[in-house]
């Protein structure tokens, strides 16, 4: 089998680490927290990065008004049917091996990446500011307006007491791999296509 | 008389050794050897840093039992084990309540003795504690997972539990000693008629080894004689056990002198796993008797007691061969075997030596039948026979207890002369001597008393202190004295002040322990029959005079926090959970009025007080452990209505049934 086709079909499969690894990661470091509170998402579920990570990262926030977080959302159930999808639809690209179509399925995964990426922003927006009007502590900013407790989207960011970080996890690695070995399939087979030209030049 | 007159003159001269000697060492050593050898800095734990031992510290006649970091000698917690402690609830919530009957009821206070630590191949290995209370005798097991004690268990036929809390090798038993002689069975008769008609029990108490649970699986009815300490064979000498005698002179009136006429007393030696082999093969018998067991459910989060009714006895003529009695040097304290297993220490407080017996010798003085006479059957092995030789006089005055390193030392605390002593067991020379600040009693040395010693630190605790702290009234602290024991010399590092008098300790390596150490109990796994495991579980429920109110805390309220309904008369049961799921955020409440303690209830758990309302009016009640930011607002109100008064039954939170709204 030719060398694009393999990459091309290893690194879709490497999206179904999804299934099994976290998303992402959010973590709150605080003095008083010398184990870190965090949060891993999945495709398909938030978990405690320690047990009762959840319960306590909502205890601290409804001091400022903040929402639980939910048990779950929407998104759980688009996001394992979407990559399920995606992965089965590039692993047979790869077996039908037609190197411009490795290059739509990438355009088409990084699209739907920032897309989740967007709908991950939107949620975390609303998270951070949709507060309770009967908060306890309510905060704002020197220009007068209320202080929102938005998570960063990607990075590290002090939040009152808190330092929060946010960043991919390994399920998050699996597909940046993934769709890295299908870019790389899809200009391995642009060379192979090249090259079977040139051979048929020759003969 | 002339005995008194002896007596006198022994204590002048004793005194005249302790003003002559001690003042001028003390300069010596106390100043000058700390800052030389740099003793700040070894026990220097910097802050945010662990220390490297744990040190169970005996709370005496506190009841407790105290938890100490070594080197820093930081104390960390107060166990509560025989005492009421109102700061924890212990004794005082319904749920521990039950952990402090015995057959002659309720008790809330204790004197608790001797912790030990339980083994495994002879080495402690962090599971539980023993510890032995002296004068209703129990014996109590403390998880070191969630230091609490989980199980009291009161021992029959006994009275002055003192020779008592010792573990085998494998913590197979432990055992618990009679110290003060009495009728068996109990009754009516002349104090005067002693001898010979009382008898000293000692009771092996099996341990499952799955849940830690006790059960007094034998009495040995032993003579009517003082049993003071004991020590479990180890190693080679590990199917005996070893029990100090005093009073064999069976004296019942100014013990102090009558009780210290005969020169030698006894180490009783007790093949404990022939009697224990006789038992389990249908031997002794089963008598009536009636004790409290007491054991705590960590899930249901309460303590029941249950009264036994038989215990079974063994009298020592049953097993031919399993007892012996090795005369030993003038009412001897500590009975200590090394981490060999040879050498049988017995340290004859009111005599200037040490009497060091043989294992190996006792073995062949037994075989040889070199026996010297009996005492109530029991065969007396001949001094020469068994004795591997003495410490030698001028070692100090008043051994106590004895320890040991891994190289072959011992380390005696002489409670006359107000020293530590260093001795080499085989040639039985003193190596070095250290005085304490004052009058030792025991030393412990982490894992001291095993097969395996982790020998860097010593630790000495004293009976008095005198000048050697800041003075607070006629009243001031007992002491504990860490001493560095890697080195040929004993270095004095540290003195810190205990709680209650600290009698004995057991110290092991934080790393056995730390790492289990429990951080919260999990709701799920909460049975309490009064536990609600969220807000839409709480509510107040009437039983006729009873008033049960399924409360629950978090961060930072209860719920209800409004009651009504409650009327003059009620008995109001206050069964509150800590909803809390996190480390370190207990919860504490408390009633204006109620008389009994607060309760600190730790995530997860379900406790229990009452409140009998004298009065109408609206009453607060709030939390007392400093939770969070909002701690002051945690905080909620009782209406208490008159007799007969016809305001129903209510309770809200923010207005509202609770559960209502969002809670977690």
């Amino acid at each position: 089998m030719k060398k694009s086709k393999i990459l091309m079909i290893i690194g879709s499969f490497l999206l179904l680490g999804l299934f099994v690894f976290p998303l992402w990661n959010i973590t709150l470091e605080a003095p008083q927290y010398p184990i870190p509170l965090g949060m891993n998402i999945h495709i398909n579920k938030f978990t405690d990065m320690n047990e009762f990570d959840i319960k306590n990262i909502n205890l601290m926030n409804h001091y400022v008004g903040m929402q639980y977080i939910p048990e779950t959302i929407p998104e759980f159930k688009i996001f394992p049917v979407v990559i399920g999808i995606m992965s089965i639809l590039g692993m047979l690209i790869g077996f039908i091996g037609k190197h411009k179509w490795f290059l739509g399925w990438f355009i088409l995964m990084s699209v739907l990446g920032i897309a989740g990426m967007y709908d991950f922003y939107l949620w975390e927006y609303d998270y951070g500011h949709n507060l309770d009007p009967k908060a306890i502590m309510k905060f704002t900013n020197p220009d007068g307006s209320i202080m929102g407790f938005q998570p960063p989207l990607l990075g590290s960011k002090d939040i009152l007491n808190f330092t929060a970080h946010s960043y991919p996890m390994t399920g998050a690695w699996f597909m940046f791999t993934g769709m890295l070995m299908t870019f790389i399939a899809f200009l391995v087979g642009k060379k192979e296509a090249k090259q079977r030209i040139n051979d048929e030049e020759r003969t | 008389m002339k005995t008194i007159f002896k007596s006198i003159f022994l204590f002048l001269i004793t005194t005249t050794f302790i003003v002559s000697c001690a003042p001028s060492e003390k300069k010596g050593n106390s100043n000058k050897g700390a800052i030389a050898g740099n003793a700040a800095e070894k026990v220097y734990v910097a802050p945010g840093e662990h220390d490297s031992h744990y040190a169970f510290i005996s709370g005496g006649f506190s009841g407790q039992l105290s938890v100490y970091g070594l080197p820093s000698g930081r104390l960390f917690r107060v166990i509560p084990v025989f005492s009421q402690d109102p700061e924890k609830g212990y004794g005082y919530s319904e749920e521990t309540k039950p952990m402090l009957m015995t057959s002659h009821g309720f008790i809330p206070w204790g004197d608790s003795h001797h912790p030990d630590i339980s083994q495994t191949n002879g080495s402690v290995d962090g599971r539980w504690v023993f510890i032995n209370e002296n004068n209703t005798p129990r014996i109590a097991r403390i998880s070191l997972e969630t230091f609490e004690t989980e199980e009291i268990i009161e021992i029959p036929n006994s009275a002055g539990n003192h020779s008592s809390s010792y573990v085998t090798e494998n913590s197979e038993y432990v055992v618990a000693g009679t110290r003060f002689a009495i009728p068996y069975p109990q009754k009516d008769m002349p104090i005067s008629e002693m001898k010979g008609n009382f008898k000293g029990a000692l009771s092996f108490l099996k341990i499952d080894q799955e849940t830690g649970h006790m059960n007094i699986d034998f009495q040995i009815m032993m003579p009517g004689f003082n049993y003071d300490k004991a020590h479990p064979g180890r190693n080679k000498s590990s199917d005996w056990f070893f029990f100090t005698t005093y009073n064999t002179e069976e004296s019942h009136t100014l013990m102090e002198v009558n009780a210290s006429q005969n020169d030698k007393d006894y180490i009783a030696a007790i093949n404990w796993k022939k009697i224990a082999e006789y038992v389990a093969n249908g031997g002794g018998k089963k008598v009536p008797a009636n004790y409290a067991h007491n054991i705590w459910d960590d899930d249901k989060h309460m303590a029941t007691t249950t009264m036994k009714k038989e215990v079974l006895i063994v009298e020592p003529k049953e097993v031919p061969g399993a007892i012996y009695f090795l005369p030993t040097a003038k009412s001897p304290h500590g009975c200590d075997v090394d981490p060999t297993g040879e050498y049988i220490i017995g340290s004859g407080k009111l005599a200037a030596s040490m009497t060091i017996h043989s294992f190996s010798k006792m073995i062949k003085a037994i075989e040889d039948k070199a026996f010297d006479g009996d005492a109530y059957g029991i065969p007396i092995i001949k001094y020469e026979a068994v004795n591997y030789g003495a410490v030698a006089p001028g070692a100090g005055l008043g051994p106590l207890h004895t320890e040991f390193d891994s190289r072959g030392n011992a380390y005696t605390t002489f409670f006359i002369s107000s020293e530590v002593v260093k001795w080499n067991i085989k040639d039985l020379k003193v190596v070095d001597r250290h005085p304490v600040y004052y009058s030792v009693g025991h030393l412990m040395i982490p894992g001291g008393n095993s097969r395996t010693p982790d020998d860097k630190y010593l630790v000495a605790m004293n009976k008095i202190t005198k000048d050697r702290y800041l003075p607070t009234g006629p009243e001031v602290c007992q002491s504990a004295q860490l001493f560095d024991i890697s080195g040929d010399k004993m270095e004095l590092l540290l003195d810190f002040p205990t709680i209650g008098e600290p009698h004995y300790a057991a110290g092991i390596a934080a790393e056995k322990i730390a790492s289990k150490s429990k951080k919260i109990f999990r709701l799920a796994d909460n049975t309490h029959p009064y536990a609600v495991k969220s807000e839409a579980e709480t509510r107040v429920v009437r039983e006729g005079k009873n008033v049960h109110i399924y409360m629950s805390m978090i961060r930072s309220h209860f719920s209800p926090d409004n009651i009504e309904g409650v009327k003059v008369g009620d008995k109001v049961y206050f069964h509150v959970t800590n909803l809390e799921q996190d480390y370190d955020v207990p919860h504490g409440i408390a009633m204006i009025g109620a008389n009994t303690s607060e309760l600190l209830v730790m995530p997860g758990r379900t406790t229990t007080f009452t409140w009998e309302p004298k009065q109408v009016g609206v009453w607060p009640f709030y939390c007392t452990d400093f939770c969070s930011a909002l701690h002051q607002e945690m905080q909620g109100y009782v209406r208490v209505s008159a007799k007969g008064s016809n305001v129903p039954i209510s309770y809200t939170l923010d207005g509202d049934i609770p559960g209502k709204e969002d809670d977690l």
